[in-house]
């Protein structure tokens, strides 16, 4: 039934294309929440616990209309629990960013920050594109990354002028989180393709949108923005850090060890 | 942590609009914003509320419970304060 949605040619490959693109946004949003699920149980306050669990709950939600959507361009029977579960480290497409550690509450709040502001972007283009299931997903989830990141935003500004100590571990964190930042803005062929088709946003256009929002933010919380840096991360592609295998054997232990288990 | 470092600020929650907000329970927050962030995050987490408002506990002013006999007592003898002793006209259908 689904493997006849598939048409040949041309039209298959752009199809391909546009289920791989889905892909990359899908799993950006699962592995930013599970990461923040790990927050579960061990945020600094209660209500921190619930705000995080919130998030994470958020961005699950999202990857789950990605997810499926993608199995569907894919046309290979895949469904939302397939991809998620039954991909290895080399099959995920999120940005390298999005893997990486909780680190300290600093380290979480940058990383999160940091893609709420992509998303921001990332969403707003969508919304405006041809897909229009897309736009759909996009113009749901940009309500939610609105909160979220009102919320990492004002946690960055509160502890980078907060105390000595909360301001060092923010710059720390700014440190070594902005090298994964070119990966956010930098088009590969498949970027392209999609923009060209109009159902993504130009990243070219969207990436002096995110420098003049993240600027403000960096300077509102008295922290100075680290030099950029080469550019060698490929998460989008499949190239990961280490840290991406660890998350995913937490997350797929279940379902690796019990196919099809659900309760 | 400490009291002094997160103040308490009790919240209110308004269920939909034309109701009144009514008092839900209380959260630690650092300042007022967090606070509404966190009254969001812990009270309107399956949908019950289009508003909240957030109070510094330390701001309420309260009744003092040992005043409580010469506050509320002298009330409970003044049955003909209840609007229960009128006769309804008929024709007044929704009172």
């Amino acid at each position: 039934m689904i493997l006849a949605a598939t048409p040949a040619g041309a039209d298959g490959q752009l199809q391909q294309a546009h289920s791989q693109y889905v892909l990359r946004l899908a799993d950006t949003s699962l592995v930013l929440g599970q990461r923040l699920a790990e927050w579960i149980g061990h945020a600094p306050a209660l209500e921190e616990d619930l705000a995080l669990a919130n998030v994470s709950l958020d961005l699950i939600g999202q990857a789950r209309l990605l997810l499926t959507y993608a199995g569907e361009l894919e046309g290979q029977g895949r469904d939302e629990d397939a991809l998620a579960f039954l991909r290895d480290a080399p099959e995920f497409r999120n940005l390298a960013l999005a893997e990486q550690p909780n680190g300290d509450f600093a380290h979480t709040i940058v990383r999160h920050w940091l893609i709420d502001a992509w998303q921001l972007e990332i969403y707003a283009g969508l919304e405006r594109g041809v897909d229009t299931r897309l736009a759909a997903i996009a113009a749901k989830a940009i309500r939610e990354t609105r909160y979220h990141y009102r919320f990492s935003s004002g946690w960055l500004v509160r502890l980078g002028d907060g105390t000595e100590e909360s301001h060092e571990r923010m710059q720390r964190a700014l440190a070594d989180l902005w090298r994964f930042t070119p990966e956010l803005f930098t088009p590969d062929e498949l970027d392209e393709c999609m923009s060209a088709a109009g159902i993504a946003p130009s990243l070219a256009e969207l990436a002096p949108r995110w420098s003049t929002r993240v600027t403000e933010d960096v300077r509102l919380a008295t922290l100075a923005l680290p030099a950029a840096q080469p550019y060698p991360w490929h998460g989008k592609r499949g190239v990961h850090t280490e840290h991406l295998g660890y998350l995913l054997a937490e997350m797929q232990h279940l379902q690796r060890t019990y196919p099809g288990a659900h309760w | 942590m400490t009291e002094a470092d997160w103040p308490l600020f009790e919240v209110f929650i308004r269920s939909r609009s034309g109701l009144e907000h009514k008092h839900v329970g209380s959260l630690h927050a650092a300042d007022a914003r967090m606070a509404i962030e966190h009254a969001r995050d812990v009270y309107t987490r399956r949908q019950e509320g289009v508003s909240m408002w957030v109070v510094r506990s330390a701001d309420i002013i309260a009744s003092d419970p040992e005043e409580a006999d010469s506050l509320f007592e002298p009330a409970r003898d003044k049955v003909y304060r209840h609007p229960t002793f009128y006769a309804i006209p008929d024709e007044v259908k929704n009172l």
